[in-house]
């Protein structure tokens, strides 16, 4: 297995996480905004993915002084997006310090057929999955925290229901076959070997398991870490919303409470009457546009 | 500590490791969320996480005065973010604590993540494998602080009365000697 030393302490920022929400913030302001909702993390880029849906072309990292000025803005640990398969970006994004990087479909790929090779990194990354398999090979890769992908800036949550549920489903499969019959799982899958026998062992993936993609209300978190979600990434939710405090602070507290129906219902109440994000019904999306087909 | 209840406080950070770990020493361990919980519990583990987090949450869910109230009377064992909530003085940025054991704590001392690391130290435990994740440093301790490890001359476990703090996180590794000796305190 992987767990060694350095992988431990990647794996161990993504544990310290665990329970909060993760905001995308384009600007220093936000990302104080965020922080002072009670965001455990941001991540910091230049448009929100709904931005990025809407204005088309090429989406790449963020500028060094953007990410560096939200750094200097908050505590908390920042994350940044590198383009998948631009280990340079990566590079980059390491030099710079940022606490975590995100090997992103919401950023356009640069690399059609590989991944970056994230062992060799010594910053954490965290990597989108649709399914089982493909989180077992960005956990191969040597991701340290998945995400299920959803669909960005979709404001629709239905698609990071579908992820969720696709990967626990998968998990419990494994749990309950016969050693011999692993092999034929792992060729399914498309997986190592040794990452689904950990699974068929613990019933879990190996690394924290995050929700993305879609996620707008409180009632939206409190769904996906019901389904299985150990946290939860905001994007285009908070900042898209007509009032990003409100929705922030009600977000967080779903979060935290998503057992306690009542709970819940406090945090659906603090929002008011301000709107959500616009969402998009995902059939309506071409399908040359959706971000979650990105990554292999 | 037969039939005693340690809480572990759930409203962010690795609360599900401090659980297993507590488990792994002996204990019963139930997540904590409200000051009826907390009620119910006879000593409480503050995970690490993040502080600001915390501190926010706990001022909107009204648990930082019950909470502050409880270590008058029962232990409490903060790891990281836990033993910033603890401090009597928090620094980069400043921030409020619970003033329940006399340390000054600076925030993030070592740096980034990239800063993070996996150390072995002696203690009067023994010695440990201490994992710190953008960890805290003690600056200061009151004399009535006793220090049972550290690290770079600087405390990083240490105890006062009832209650325990680590600047690094025993619950990250498979050695339940700290949380033992946390629960030897109840």
């Amino acid at each position: 297995m992987i767990l060694n030393e350095e992988y431990r302490l990647k794996v161990g920022l993504a544990e310290m996480l665990k329970g909060g929400v993760i905001m995308d913030v384009v600007t220093p302001e936000q990302a104080v905004i965020a922080e002072r909702a009670g965001a455990c993390a941001v991540m910091a880029l230049e448009r929100v993915p709904s931005d990025i849906r809407r204005d088309g072309g090429v989406a790449r990292m963020s500028h060094i002084s953007l990410i560096r000025g939200i750094m200097g803005a908050v505590s908390i640990p920042v994350m940044a997006k590198a383009r998948i398969g631009h280990f340079t970006e990566a590079r980059v994004l390491e030099a710079l310090s940022v606490d975590y990087i995100d090997e992103s479909e919401v950023l356009t790929p640069a690399d059609e057929e590989h991944h970056i090779d994230k062992r060799d990194f010594k910053v954490p990354f965290v990597c989108g999955a649709r399914n089982l398999g493909e989180a077992l090979r960005r956990i191969g890769e040597g991701a340290a925290m998945i995400r299920t992908k959803g669909e960005a800036g979709s404001g629709n949550i239905v698609e990071a229901v579908r992820h969720m549920r696709t990967i626990v489903k998968e998990m419990r499969q494994l749990t309950v076959l016969g050693h011999e019959e692993l092999m034929a799982e792992a060729k399914r899958h498309q997986a190592p070997f040794e990452l689904i026998e950990w699974v068929a062992k613990n019933g879990k993936l190996p690394v924290p398991n995050f929700s993305a993609g879609g996620i707008a209300t409180p009632a939206d978190a409190a769904l996906v870490m019901q389904l299985g979600a150990e946290a939860v990434f905001v994007g285009s939710g908070i900042f898209k919303s007509e009032n990003p405090e409100q929705f922030a602070k009600a977000i967080v507290k779903a979060a935290t409470y998503y057992k306690d129906a009542h709970k819940v219902l406090e945090a659906c109440e603090e929002i008011g009457e301000s709107k959500a994000m616009v969402g998009l019904e995902i059939s309506k999306i071409a399908d040359g546009e959706l971000m979650q087909t990105r990554g292999w | 500590m037969a039939g005693k209840v340690v809480g572990v406080l759930a409203l962010q950070g690795d609360y599900e490791r401090h659980v297993r770990a507590l488990e792994a020493a002996g204990a019963q361990a139930v997540e904590v969320r409200t000051a009826a919980e907390l009620a119910a519990t006879d000593g409480l583990v503050l995970p690490g996480g993040e502080s600001t987090t915390m501190l926010k949450l706990l001022h909107r869910e009204s648990l930082f005065a019950p909470l502050r109230a409880y270590g008058e009377t029962k232990p409490i064992f903060g790891t990281c973010a836990g033993a910033i909530l603890l401090a009597t003085h928090v620094t980069s940025p400043e921030q409020e604590s619970l003033g329940i054991m006399d340390i000054d704590v600076q925030r993030n001392a070592y740096g980034r993540q990239l800063d993070s690391r996996v150390v072995t130290l002696p203690s009067t435990l023994g010695d440990l494998e201490a994992v710190f994740i953008r960890a805290p440093i003690i600056r200061a301790a009151g004399p009535s602080v006793h220090v049972l490890a550290t690290y770079n001359g600087d405390p990083v476990l240490a105890e006062q009365g009832r209650h325990l703090v680590a600047t690094f996180h025993p619950e990250l590794t498979a050695d339940p000697r700290v949380h033992a000796y946390f629960l030897s305190k109840l």
